[in-house]
Formats: C-alpha cells, sequence, structure tokens
C-alpha cells in the first residue's frame, strides 16, 4: 500500500496530466453542447503542455536566465544543474500557439454550424441532418 | 533452340491498339472507319505472316517490354503454339471485320465506332496472350481481353444486356482475380520465375499437395475455358451482336481461356511434373464431364445460339482433354482443334447471324425449311457442323484422328468412348436442323420458296471459311506443322 | 542554388501564400498565377532533390546553420526523396485542374482558398522533409488546421464533419506530441537520427515502449486507420471537390509515411518487429480494415463517400504491408503511397469534373455519363483499374509485393483481405459503370436514338485529368526502376 502511495506522490506530475486528459476526452465525447467540446479539446491539449513544462524541473533549479549578461565577463562557466531546462517551455509555447490557433479555428467552424442549423447542441443538428 | 529479338510481336498487338484513335476520328465517315479496320486487320495478318517462316525453322522470337519486378518482366516470346493461335484469331479478324459491316448495317445497330474500336482492342490483347512469355504478360492481356470485350458483350445497353455483363464479369473477373492471381503469386514465391519453359518452372519447388492445389487454381481461374462449373457465362454471352459472338466466343475469347490452360500446363507445370503427380487423369475427367454435360444441353436448346454456345463449351474441353492426356499424338491433337474448331464454329456463327440479318429467326423451331431461302448458308452451316462432329471432308476430322490416337498412346481407353459418343452426339444435335431446313413436308417450310440470302457482306465471309474447313483437311498446314514443332519442344518426340 | 532545395520547398509557398492573401484583396486574378508559380518551384525543387539524392546519397540540410541535436535539420534520404516529388506533383496537378471549379463554387473568396491551399502544401511537404520530431508536430498542425479550413468550405453539412475530423485530428496531433516528449525524456533529443542512435540500449524500457505506442495511436487516428477512421469519410464527402481532391491523396498517405518513417528510421525494425511482439495483431487489425473499408462501400449510393471507404481500405493495405515485417512488404507500402496518391488523385478529380457539370454527385446523377463525359469516365475506368489491380497500371504492381509479402511472412489472412479487396473494388466500380453506361435505358435497341452528344467537362479540368491517368499506367511500367534504383535502399539492409 505504502508502495502505492509513493509511486503516485513520486511520480504525480503523470498523474494530474493523464487525469486532465481524461477530462478533456471525456467531455469532447459526453457533452453535447459544441462549445463545451471545444474547450474540452483544449483541456486535452493543455494537460500535454502541463506535462512538458513538468519535466523541465529540477530540485534547487531556478529560472534559466542568465544574470551576467554581455561584456567582457559574460563567458562564465555555466552549471547546466543550477538551471531548469529552458527547451521543453520553448516548445510549449509553440505547443501553445497551435492550441490557440486551434481553438479558433473550432470556434469559426461552430459559427458556420450555428448559422446554417441554428442551434450548437449536438443531438439537434443530427435531428435536423436526418430530416433532411 | 534459337531465340532472335526483333519488335516483331510488339508491333503486331500495337497495330490495333494504334488503329482506335484513327477509327475514333473516322466515327462520322462510316466507309473510312471500316477501311482503318481492315488496314489494320490486313497488316496485323502480314506481320504475322511473316514471323511464321522463322518459328517453323524452330527458332524463337523474343522481346523485352519492360523490366517490372525483379525477376519477372512484360515479355513477349513467339513459339509454335502462339503463332498457331495468333495465326487463326489474326486471319479470321479479317473475315469477321467484313461480316460485322453486313451485320450492323443490316441491322442499322448503334454505336458502331465503339463497336469497332472495342473489336480492335480486343484482338490486341488476343495476340498478346499468343505471344507471352510468362504468366504475367498472359495475366496483363488475359484481364485486358475481360475489360475490352465487356462493351462487346453488352452492346445493345439493355436490361437483359446489363444482367449479362454481370454474369460476365462475375465469372471471368472473378475466378482471374479469386484463382489466377494467387496462384500466380504463389508460384512466383516458390519459384522466383514466371517465364514459360518447355518443362515449367515448378518442378521441386513445392509440396505436391501446395502443387496439385495450384494447378486446379489455374484451371479453373481461367473460366475463359468454360470448364463446367464455370461456364453459364458463354450462353449468357450470346446476347451480344453475333459478329461478337462469332469472333470472340468461338475464337478469341474461349479461345484464350484454353490457350492459357495449355500453356500452363506445359509451360508452368510441364508434363514430367504432371505425369509424376498423376494430376492428368483428374484433368481429362474433369474435361470428359464438359464435353458429355456440354453436348447434352446442346441436344435440348431451341435457340440456334445457345446451341452453338453449348456445342463449343463440349469442343473447348476437347483441347484440355488433349492436353491433359500429356502424350504426344494428344497434344497435338488437343492443339491442332483449336484451329479446326474456330474455322468450323464461326462457319456456325455466320450463318446464325446471317439467318438472323435475312430473316429475324433466332430458334430452331421457326427455321424449317429455310434451305429453300438461303441455300448457300446453309450448306455452309452443313460444312462446319461436319467440322465439328469430325467426319471428312472437313478439318475437324484431322484433330479429333489425333485425338483418338492420343488416348490410346496414353492408354486411357474411357477418354476413347467419350471422344466417340461426343461425336455421335454432336451429329444429333446438327443433323436434324440441316435436314429440316434442307428436306420437309412443302406444307411445313415457313419459307417460300425463292432464294434471298443476307447481304454479301454476310455471306460471302461464311463461304469463306467453310471453304477453309474442308481445305484444312487436305493441307492442314501450317497448323499441323506448328503443333508437332511444339510438342517436340515440350516432350522430345 | 541546387543546395537550397530543402529549404525553397517549404519557403516559397509560405510566402507566397502570404503574397497571395494579399493578392486576393488587391485582384483575385493574380491568386491563380502566384500560386502556380509557387507550386511549380516547389515541384522542381522536389524532383530535385530526388535526382540529388540519387546521385550523391542523403541529404542534411541545417536550417539556419545550426546543427543539430539543437538545431532543426532537414534529412532527405531515399524514402522521403521518392514522397516529396509525389506531394508536390499532385498538388501541383490539382491546382491546375481545379482553377475552373474554385471558379465556380467560391468566386468571392478565390484568395482565402489558394492561401489555405499553399499553406496546406507547406505543412505537408514539411512533414515529409523534416529530421526533427518536434518540427515534425508543428508542420502537421500546419497542415491539420488549414485542412479543416479547406474541408469545411462546401455543403451544408461540412462545418459539423470538419469540426468532428478537427477533434480527432487534434488527439491524434497531441498523442504524437506526448509521445515525442517520452522520446525526449529518454533521449534527450529530438533529432531524428540522433534519437535512434541514442535510442538502442532502452529498448527494454517501458518508456520507449510507451512513446512507440503513444506515437502509433496518434499517426494512426490522423491516417484513418480503423477503427480511428469515422472521421474521414464524411469529412471528405461533404468539402468542395478541389479540396477534397488535394486532400484526399495525400493527408494520409503523409501520415503513412511519418509511420514508415517512425519505423524505418527511428524505432529501428529490430526494435519494432523484433522487441515488441505486435506485427501479427497490426496485420490482423489491419485485415479488417481492408475488409470493413470493402464492405462500408459497399453500402454506399454515392460515389464519393463510395471512394472514401476506399481510400479507408487502401490505409489497410499500407499499415498491414509496412507490418508484415519483411522487406517485401515494405516495398509494397512505400511503393503503395506513391501509387495511391496518384490513383486516389485520379477517382477524385474525375468527381469533381462531375460535380462541375452535373452538380451532384449520388449515384442517380450519374446516368449515362460514358455518352455524355467520355474523357472523364474513361479516366475513371483507368483508375479503377488500378485499385482493382489490373496490370499494368501502377496499383496491380504494389498488390503484388503486398501479396508476396504476405506469403513470405505466412500471413494468409492479409493475401486473403487483398484478394477480397480487388474482387468487391470490381463490384464497386461495376456499378457505378452500369448506371453511367446502361441507364437510361433506351425503348428499344437498333436504333441511334441516344439524346444528347458529348457534355465533357472544361478543358483546362480534362487535360490534367488525362495526363494523371496516363502516368497510372507509366509509373506501372517503371515499376522496376522505382524500386530498383529507390525503394532499395530506403528500406535498411538489416529487414529480409
Amino acid at each position: 500500500m505504502t508502495d502505492l502511495i509513493s509511486m503516485v506522490v513520486a511520480k504525480y506530475n503523470f498523474w494530474i496530466y493523464i487525469t486532465l486528459m481524461m477530462i478533456g476526452l471525456y467531455a469532447i465525447i459526453a457533452k453535447n453542447n459544441l462549445v463545451k467540446k471545444i474547450v474540452g479539446m483544449n483541456i486535452f491539449q493543455t494537460a500535454i503542455i502541463l506535462f512538458y513544462v513538468s519535466i523541465s524541473v529540477k530540485k534547487g533549479a531556478t529560472i534559466p536566465i542568465l544574470e551576467h549578461g554581455h561584456g567582457p565577463d559574460a563567458h562564465h562557466v555555466v552549471h547546466a544543474a543550477d538551471y531548469i531546462n529552458p527547451l521543453p517551455h520553448v516548445l510549449m509555447l509553440t505547443a501553445i500557439v497551435v492550441g490557440v490557433a486551434t481553438l479558433g479555428v473550432a470556434l469559426a467552424l461552430a459559427i458556420k454550424v450555428y448559422d446554417n442549423y441554428g442551434t450548437l447542441e449536438e443531438d439537434e443538428i443530427l435531428a435536423q441532418i436526418r430530416e433532411k | 533452340m534459337e531465340t532472335i529479338i526483333s519488335i516483331k510481336p510488339l508491333l503486331a498487338i500495337l497495330v490495333s491498339l494504334l488503329v482506335v484513335p484513327l477509327l475514333v476520328l473516322s466515327g462520322k465517315r462510316p466507309n473510312v472507319r471500316e477501311a482503318c479496320t481492315f488496314l489494320a486487320a490486313a497488316v496485323k495478318f502480314l506481320i504475322i505472316l511473316s514471323m511464321v517462316p522463322v518459328i517453323l525453322n524452330g527458332t524463337q522470337i523474343v522481346y523485352t517490354i519492360a523490366e517490372v519486378i525483379p525477376g519477372v518482366a512484360i515479355k513477349l516470346r513467339v513459339d509454335a503454339f502462339g503463332m498457331l493461335f495468333a495465326l487463326v484469331s489474326s486471319s479470321l479478324w479479317i473475315v469477321t471485320s467484313a461480316y460485322s459491316i453486313g451485320y450492323m448495317r443490316g441491322l442499322k445497330e448503334h454505336s458502331q465506332t465503339r463497336y469497332f474500336c472495342f473489336f480492335a482492342l480486343a484482338l490486341s490483347a488476343t495476340i498478346g496472350v499468343a505471344f507471352s512469355a510468362n504468366l504475367l504478360t498472359l495475366y496483363l492481356f488475359y484481364e485486358m481481353l475481360s475489360f475490352a470485350t465487356y462493351p462487346l458483350v453488352t452492346h445493345h445497353q439493355d436490361r437483359e444486356a446489363r444482367s449479362s455483363g454481370r454474369k460476365y464479369l462475375l465469372y471471368i473477373v472473378g475466378t482471374s482475380i479469386g484463382f489466377v492471381l494467387p496462384a500466380m503469386l504463389i508460384s512466383y514465391s516458390l519459384a522466383g520465375t514466371l517465364d514459360f519453359s518447355s518443362q515449367g518452372f515448378l518442378a521441386g519447388t513445392g509440396s505436391k499437395t501446395l502443387i496439385s492445389i495450384l494447378c486446379f487454381m489455374f484451371l479453373f481461374g481461367f473460366a475463359k475455358a468454360a470448364i463446367m462449373p464455370f461456364h453459364s457465362w458463354l450462353p449468357a454471352a450470346m446476347v451480344a451482336p453475333t459478329p461478337v459472338s462469332a469472333l470472340l466466343h468461338a475464337v478469341a475469347v474461349v479461345k484464350v481461356g484454353v490457350f492459357c490452360v495449355a500453356r500452363v500446363l506445359t509451360g508452368v507445370f510441364g508434363t514430367d511434373l504432371l505425369l509424376s503427380l498423376n494430376l492428368g487423369v483428374p484433368i481429362i475427367y474433369i474435361a470428359s464431364f464438359t464435353i458429355m454435360a456440354g453436348s447434352l444441353i446442346a441436344l435440348s436448346q431451341d435457340n440456334l445460339k445457345r446451341l452453338l454456345a453449348f456445342s463449343t463449351i463440349a469442343q473447348l474441353s476437347y483441347i484440355v482433354l488433349g492436353i491433359g492426356l500429356l502424350s504426344p499424338k494428344g497434344m497435338t491433337g488437343g492443339m491442332l482443334h483449336i484451329a479446326m474448331h474456330a474455322f468450323g464454329k464461326i462457319t456456325l456463327f455466320f450463318c446464325a447471324g446471317a439467318i438472323f440479318v435475312a430473316t429475324g429467326k433466332k430458334n430452331i423451331s421457326e427455321m424449317i425449311g429455310i434451305g429453300r431461302r438461303m441455300p448457300v448458308t446453309m450448306a455452309a452451316f452443313f460444312i462446319g457442323s461436319l467440322s465439328i462432329i469430325g467426319m471428312p471432308p472437313c478439318g475437324g476430322f484431322i484433330s479429333k484422328w489425333y485425338l483418338v490416337l492420343g488416348s490410346l498412346q496414353a492408354h486411357q481407353m474411357p477418354i476413347l468412348f467419350v471422344l466417340l459418343t461426343s461425336s455421335l452426339l454432336n451429329a444429333a444435335y446438327f443433323m436434324p436442323f440441316v435436314y429440316k431446313a434442307f428436306f420437309c413436308r412443302p406444307e411445313d417450310a415457313m419459307f417460300e420458296n425463292k432464294v434471298q440470302e443476307a447481304p454479301a457482306f454476310c455471306v460471302v465471309p461464311l463461304v469463306i471459311t467453310a471453304t477453309i474447313s474442308v481445305i484444312l483437311l487436305f493441307y492442314p498446314q501450317p497448323f499441323l506443322r506448328l503443333a508437332r514443332i511444339m510438342v517436340q519442344s515440350i516432350t522430345g518426340v | 542554388m541546387s543546395e537550397q532545395y530543402p529549404a525553397l520547398l517549404v519557403v516559397v509557398p509560405l510566402l507566397s501564400a502570404l503574397v497571395v492573401s494579399i493578392a486576393g484583396w488587391v485582384n483575385k486574378r493574380l491568386c491563380f498565377p502566384i500560386a502556380v508559380a509557387a507550386l511549380g518551384v516547389a515541384a522542381w525543387s522536389a524532383v530535385g532533390l530526388l535526382l540529388r539524392v540519387l546521385d550523391k546519397g542523403v541529404i542534411v540540410y541545417k536550417l539556419g546553420g545550426w546543427s543539430p541535436p539543437m538545431g532543426i535539420a532537414y534529412y532527405i534520404d531515399y524514402l522521403n526523396g521518392l514522397v516529396l516529388p509525389v506531394v508536390a506533383i499532385v498538388a501541383f496537378i490539382n491546382l491546375i485542374a481545379n482553377k475552373k471549379a474554385v471558379e465556380q463554387q467560391f468566386p468571392d473568396k478565390i484568395g482565402p482558398f489558394y492561401t489555405l491551399y499553399l499553406l496546406m502544401v507547406t505543412g505537408l511537404l514539411g512533414i515529409v522533409v523534416t529530421g526533427d520530431a518536434f518540427n515534425l508536430y508543428v508542420l502537421l498542425e500546419i497542415a491539420a488546421l488549414t485542412g479543416y479550413g479547406l474541408l469545411a468550405m462546401g455543403e451544408e453539412r461540412a462545418p459539423l464533419a470538419t469540426l468532428n475530423y478537427l477533434y480527432m485530428g487534434t488527439i491524434g496531433a497531441c498523442f504524437y506530441l506526448l509521445g515525442v516528449g517520452y522520446l525526449y525524456i529518454v533521449t534527450g533529443s529530438l533529432n531524428m537520427v540522433d534519437i535512434a542512435r541514442l535510442l538502442p540500449p532502452l529498448y527494454q524500457s517501458k518508456a520507449v515502449l510507451a512513446a512507440f505506442i503513444i506515437c502509433m495511436v496518434g499517426v494512426w487516428l490522423k491516417m484513418a486507420f480503423f477503427p480511428l477512421h469515422a472521421w474521414l469519410p464524411n469529412a471528405y464527402t461533404y468539402a468542395n471537390s478541389a479540396a477534397s481532391s488535394l486532400i484526399a491523396p495525400l493527408v494520409t498517405k503523409v501520415m503513412i509515411y511519418v509511420m514508415i518513417r517512425l519505423i524505418l528510421t527511428v524505432f529501428t525494425p529490430e526494435f519494432v518487429f523484433t522487441t515488441l511482439a505486435l506485427s501479427n495483431a497490426v496485420v490482423w487489425l489491419a485485415v479488417i480494415a481492408i475488409v470493413m473499408g470493402a464492405v462500408l462501400a459497399l453500402a454506399e449510393r454515392n460515389l464519393k463517400k463510395m471512394l472514401t471507404y476506399i481510400v479507408v481500405a487502401e490505409v489497410g493495405y499500407m499499415v498491414g504491408g509496412a507490418w508484415l515485417g519483411n522487406r517485401d512488404g515494405m516495398t509494397g507500402a512505400i511503393l503503395h503511397i506513391v501509387n495511391d496518391a496518384l490513383m486516389t488523385l485520379c477517382v477524385f478529380m474525375v468527381v469533381g469534373n462531375i460535380v462541375y457539370k452535373v452538380k451532384g454527385y449520388a449515384f442517380e446523377d450519374l446516368k449515362g455519363l460514358f455518352r455524355k463525359m467520355p474523357f472523364t469516365m474513361g479516366a475513371l475506368v483507368i483508375g479503377a483499374m488500378s485499385i482493382i489491380g489490373v496490370p499494368p497500371t501502377c496499383g496491380f504492381f504494389s498488390k503484388w509485393y503486398l501479396i508476396v509479402g504476405a506469403i513470405s511472412a505466412g500471413h494468409y489472412g492479409f493475401m486473403a483481405a487483398l484478394i477480397f479487396s480487388s474482387m468487391v473494388s470490381v463490384v464497386l466500380f461495376f456499378r457505378v459503370f452500369e448506371i453511367c453506361y446502361f441507364e437510361p435505358f433506351a425503348d428499344h435497341h437498333g436504333h441511334d436514338n441516344h439524346p444528347g452528344g458529348m457534355d465533357e467537362a472544361p478543358v483546362s479540368m480534362v487535360v490534367p485529368l488525362l495526363i494523371v491517368a496516363v502516368i497510372l499506367i507509366l509509373v506501372g511500367l517503371y515499376t522496376g526502376d522505382i524500386v530498383n534504383h529507390v525503394i532499395q535502399f530506403a528500406i535498411p539492409e538489416t529487414m529480409v
């Protein structure tokens, strides 16, 4: 039992992102309203972004900005262990932008669907399609 | 065996492919269009004829088109057997084109340009099959033929044509994709090559069961050979215009089927392998069943073309029987029968079509006394049926003779019985019709007593083919010589 | 100049997308020529790259001069050297053929349409040319988002169908991103070749296994591998013809390329086929995909939707072929990427022509088409022959390699599925041909009373279609060259 608890506590970032992913997936599948589905999709993407950021953390490290700046004494030895890994953050900047763009496209499509069918509830839309 | 490389086989195939654009362009001027067809048929025949002396010398001609897969190319090879088949089909194309003109114009058929175009394509594919050097090329042209003949079979574009077309596709394409394709690929996996060779290439590559299964997959897969139970497409295809039935279903399509069966049995498996696995026996019994059943069903038919269709089904299995006997004389007989049956059967179909053009009648029961009205046609019919029965003075006698000798050589007595009985059955379904056409009580005659034949373009071709059937008894060259050369290269005898 | 081909390939369409969108406000008639020029340059660069790879071997191009693993490298070997010209040329031909259709269907949105078109091609070309795993995700999303935009411009049902595609596509891309994240955790690198170098000692670790599975599921979602295919039929059917004939041939094939790249380069065949014991299960999944694709296609009375189910079945061919684990199967899968892109382009362009003239694509709309549109239907016949697998069209030869691979691997179920699919394709296409050829039934035969003459689509739509149909036969005849000179070197020698 203690093994299980220590396993959960040690890898808590994994558990959090998995939980968020599943919440997002549930929203996409089970919710009826298109906007709620889109929000679910966004939660799904955010979970992964959170995961990447969480893996860059190091114990006792600080943010990855060098204080020394430019100038004649700029080339000091940099211990990588003192700074958290900046690469995943950089990658996730891209991913956030992608997520925002996807959100934009999705919402534009939802507006178009609303124009065509007059409602954002999926069951009503499917009923209208079946009638035609 | 010497081989020389020449582009002539490819040219022979391409002639009728290249004439298609010309046919389309001259569609509005029928005489120009028909002239193009004749020109293409004549050129094709001449190219093939020009290769005959080389082949009779024992040499073979090869030409590679494209190396598509390691070890397997799209390749052409002209040998004696292929030359025999090519000569038959290309010479008969000239005659059939003349007949088509008479028939199609006599009935004022629609879409004649499309008809002549697909006819040309079908002939290209037929010559392609004749000159294939390996199983892949054979399969390529076989499929091309299937799809090129579909618009011809369904020419009339009515509901009956549609359902016949479906049956045609189901039987022919279904078996070629379902049986031949996997069998071909398994053979390639076993042997690494698909080139036909005089002793086959499958010897020693797989287990006995696997090779036997492959043999039957090929046998039934080439459903154009109309071996029962994959024969029903042939009577159904009789909805096509008669020139189509004549050339394609008496000469080109069905002969392609038996040619492929013969080619595969001799070039892929080889007589030695078949003898050692004792596969000849099931083959001849399957063929015998088709012969007897086909002849029996033909007895009951009233529609003349359907009768001829079942007769064709039976006659095709003679060829399979001949090859299946695996004896030199039997194989010679089988190969020779390709030629003899072609000339005889095409005469019969031409006559059936001429009768339809002149009188509009399709059923035998409506044709009593027709000999008075169309004596030339019925005389040709008589000669054609003699050839099919296998009686002198017609060429069919020679091939039947060789088959009898072949079954004796192979010590298969029951086959002798089958051959004799089926000849009697053939007589039983042809002779009453011919008799009633000429000799009947005046009050039963359904036609007036004046002679009114079909148009000349219909009658002249059938007279020509009937005459050739007779000539072939006295001078069966070059077909007999070609068959002998081929059998010699297979068995060394 | 030729050293810069890798960059030109992606940069030119990207920048010209910007130019086109501005030109769209200024003068609509400028959009098409600029787009054609841009894709022409891209196609030229792609072919040039293939020739350079054939001449000199693998090309590594460092973007901006930064070295991997920190910098992004474009990595062109025989595999993507083959796929790049296919993508570029398909996009180019499709652009030219659909000019009139675009003008007919949305004359006021020409600028935005061509912008999205060029961005989509940028994304697809980038996916194929890149050698960096995360860069692939970025370009994947570029292609996906522009794809959603293109597909949504269509009939009334299009936005909803595209929205459903959007959910599935985003989940797929996110899975891929997650997989790359796991790979980054264990290797610390994002460059594909680098990861492949660092992975072998870690093959037994659960993280690598998880990374592989997650990446695979993501890629399968994006390529519509059964049972993750449900988004494809609706999304492709209701879209406008120019978009569907761009996306249907290319997107799924590029995803197959990504899968093969992951199998062959990143996780080497030793890992995928030997260490993991998944191949048999995946090939059986592919068998189900092929059979279900064929069966579902039979149920449709709508030409375009039937073709989309055929696309689903074709994906099954390629996944099964790649996962057979032997050289012939992988050759078949890679060859089929090329062949299927061309065949799908051919048949979807036919549908585009039909929609342009007849304004519908249900079976009832297709009556008498052989008489009215003989050239278009002729191209459909050749495309159908290729899908059925009749020599000498290219479809036959990829089927050849797939079946021979199945026989070598002893996987007769896969062979049976391929033969079954051929036979079902005969039925599918001849059902269509019957309607086009026989109906409307004339009253009685023997008379030349068929009403109406030829009413073919415009020359600018028919000529590219006929060129594609001829290419199908030429590629078939040149299969030997393609396999011996290109594909043979794309597959590592360790695969037997």
